[in-house]
């Protein structure tokens, strides 16, 4: 079935296809819509789970964890603040190996406030131990929540579902609605190998001593180095059921080009348009749209950049006092490569200011014209 | 042949708590979790915070209790405790009980969000605040708990504690849940008793167990129960039941009420008190146990 939603409503409906059981929320500008449409689910019996109305982001996530560890699929979203207010949670999440997915709409965060997009709140999860998937359009919003709860509950490890204020979560694009029979087909219940239960009792996140808290934490790197390979998999397995591939990046036409655009999120989309204009007027430029960030796909990274001779990573966030974090990261990942080509970091768009074609545009002349970047920062549409 | 004399047992044989756990000698907590669960039986799931009882039930991966444990974080005994609720429904588990215990810092001043929100919601669940009237498992640091002229590492002799100890039960009790008790640890039938009926009612359970801590209150740890029995004696710590935010029950009536200065001399932590001191906490007493009453239609 094909329906014309909302990015919001896209994280619902692949809650709901999931058959998540245990769904405890807090609203919050622009999210409100994710939980509005699941709570009527929830009411109109379309959904069979418990909906948690907490008071709070933080009890939010405290109650989807407990949820997860009763044996229950668990799902929540938020943004911005109420990450932020999460934050403590979100390594209880990972740490503790409860596999709860989430959506988190990109906000600035305040002050001033903001309900606007860019990347910052989720970036300053990264090191959380959690999965993250930045989106481009509804439909991928949608089939990634289901592909999440595999990838998710086969590791063990949380997913976090991420798409742009506004520019994806209040926009309004066709989206193909999966048969619940193939979903239910693809995802198998949730059947963690441990539980709460009195049944086979076991005290979980106990005191853990000097002498087996770095084994607990090695595990989780461990299995999230399994991740890349599973994301292929699961992402493959879906395309066979679905007909929608779902990776770790989307490359396009970066083969033959010189200068590659790195994007992420809605700006991804538009790079591929302006990637166009700029083709026609004979400028070979491609762009890799980097979907997975956490763990970051070192090898599909690897592989396609190492191919061109310039690279312009646009950031919708920054590190303060450093770069713009996937500036950061790609270079972490081609330093010491062979064929390692020069990397220009740019950022732009923050506070929900608009990143368009004429962006891009700015950037490959930069990029073109340059052999390396004159500042560690090329601002764009920044008013200095 | 003599008659013989037969006392009935109403609290049950069954020990869900090992020893080997690692609470202090004379440990208020360490016995309310014994009765509780108890009360409460091997189908009770348990949420513990960040507070003494993290540490006592032994760390990874041992356990001294025989059920399962989720330690969660400081702030969300109650919200940790209703995500259990809900996950046990959905995977149709009704009957086990699901239990918040945690300590006073985690339930009058961290975790009193979570608690509220809980209880407007009234979820299914038992929340018990064991309160040794301070952070005493970070180094006895007051809380909003600690009574009125205490000595702690952060209200010391010069600067003890000016502010009286946050009425807890009045504001469960604002929030009108099915079922709020006081209970101590010198009164095992009466607690036993509370947990027993707080695990047959539905919504949100909110018991106040009164557990004394030697090592925070420089007591002796033999004195414990004596400690625990002269605060309920005294009026200190009155145990009564109040149901529905409405219904409220004095259990245990007092024909004279012991003065305070008898609970309070046995304890290190109020050491400092000048006879005018002890007064106005005498006059504090005598005021919160008069409330009691008139609220109890006494």
């Amino acid at each position: 079935m094909r329906k014309v939603i909302m990015g919001n409503h896209a994280l619902s409906y692949g809650a709901m296809l999931s058959r998540a059981q245990v769904i405890a929320a807090y609203p919050i500008t622009p999210q409100t819509q994710v939980v509005e449409l699941l709570s009527e689910m929830c009411a109109d019996g379309i959904l069979n789970a418990k909906f948690i109305k907490v008071e709070s982001e933080h009890s939010a996530m405290a109650a989807c964890l407990g949820a997860s560890l009763a044996g229950a699929r668990t799902f929540t979203a938020t943004s911005a603040q109420g990450l932020a207010l999460m934050h403590e949670m979100l390594h209880w999440a990972a740490g503790g190996r409860m596999p709860v997915v989430m959506g988190n709409i990109n906000r600035a965060l305040a002050p001033g406030w903001s309900i606007w997009t860019d990347q910052n709140d989720s970036l300053s999860e990264r090191d959380t131990g959690w999965i993250q998937f930045y989106c481009s359009s509804n439909q991928e919003v949608l089939d990634t929540v289901i592909q999440a709860y595999k990838v998710s509950e086969k590791l063990m490890i949380p997913s976090m579902i991420i798409l742009d204020a506004f520019a994806l979560s209040h926009t309004y694009e066709v989206v193909e609605i999966p048969e619940q029979e193939k979903v239910d087909a693809y995802l198998p219940p949730f059947n963690p190998p441990f539980r709460l239960t009195p049944e086979d009792p076991h005290a979980f996140g106990g005191l853990t001593s000097p002498d087996h808290y770095m084994e607990l934490r090695y595990k989780l790197q461990k299995d999230m180095e399994k991740v890349p390979d599973l994301v292929e998999e699961t992402g493959r397995e879906y395309e066979k059921m679905f007909g929608r591939y779902l990776g770790q990046v989307e490359e396009y036409l970066c083969a033959d080009a010189e200068l590659v655009f790195v994007t992420s999120g809605t700006a991804g989309y538009t790079a591929r348009v302006a990637v166009d204009e700029l083709r026609e007027k004979g400028l070979k430029v491609g762009n890799l749209r980097i979907k997975l960030f956490r763990p970051f796909p070192f090898k599909k990274v690897r592989e396609i950049l190492t191919r061109v001779p310039k690279v312009a990573v646009l950031d919708r966030n920054l590190s303060y006092g450093h770069h713009g974090i996937f500036y950061q990261e790609v270079k972490s990942a081609l330093y010491g490569q062979p064929n390692q080509p020069v990397i220009f970091g740019f950022v732009a768009g923050l506070g929900g200011r608009d990143i368009t074609r004429e962006s891009f545009k700015e950037i490959a002349d930069y990029a073109l014209k340059h052999d390396r970047a004159e500042e560690e920062i090329v601002w764009i549409g920044v008013k200095k | 042949m003599s008659k013989e004399r037969k006392m009935a047992v109403t609290i049950p044989r069954e020990e869900l708590m090992s020893p080997g756990h690692l609470a202090c000698q004379g440990c208020g907590a360490a016995l309310a979790m014994r009765l509780a669960l108890k009360a409460l039986g091997q189908k009770t799931i348990v949420c513990i915070p960040a507070c003494c009882w993290a540490v006592i039930d032994g760390p990874f991966p041992y356990s001294s209790l025989d059920i399962p444990i989720y330690h969660c974080a400081f702030e969300t005994a109650a919200s940790s405790a209703s995500g259990v609720r809900a996950g046990l429904d959905m995977v149709g588990d009704r009957e086990t009980a699901v239990l918040a215990w945690a300590g006073d810092g985690g339930t009058f001043d961290i975790g009193l969000q979570a608690l509220s929100g809980a209880a407007e919601r009234n979820d299914d669940i038992i929340y018990t605040c064991y309160d040794n009237e301070a952070y005493m498992n970070t180094g006895i640091q007051r809380s909003s708990a600690t009574p009125l002229g205490a000595w702690t590492t952060t209200t010391p002799v010069k600067h003890y504690k000016k502010e009286r100890k946050k009425d807890i039960i009045g504001i469960m009790a604002a929030h009108a849940i099915p079922y709020i008790a006081t209970a101590s640890v010198a009164y095992p039938e009466d607690m036993v008793k509370k947990f027993k009926k707080a695990r047959e009612i539905k919504g949100t359970k909110f018991i106040h167990v009164f557990a004394p801590c030697p090592a925070g209150w420089k007591s002796r740890p033999e004195d414990t129960i004596k400690l625990a029995r002269l605060a309920v004696q005294t009026g200190y710590f009155p145990l009564y039941e109040i149901e529905n935010g409405e219904k409220w029950t004095l259990n245990l009536k007092l024909k004279e009420r012991k003065p305070i200065a008898e609970y309070l001399k046995l304890q290190g932590r109020f050491r400092h008190l000048k006879e005018e001191e002890i007064n106005w906490i005498q006059q504090e007493v005598d005021a919160n146990y008069e409330r009691v009453l008139k609220k109890c239609g006494l």
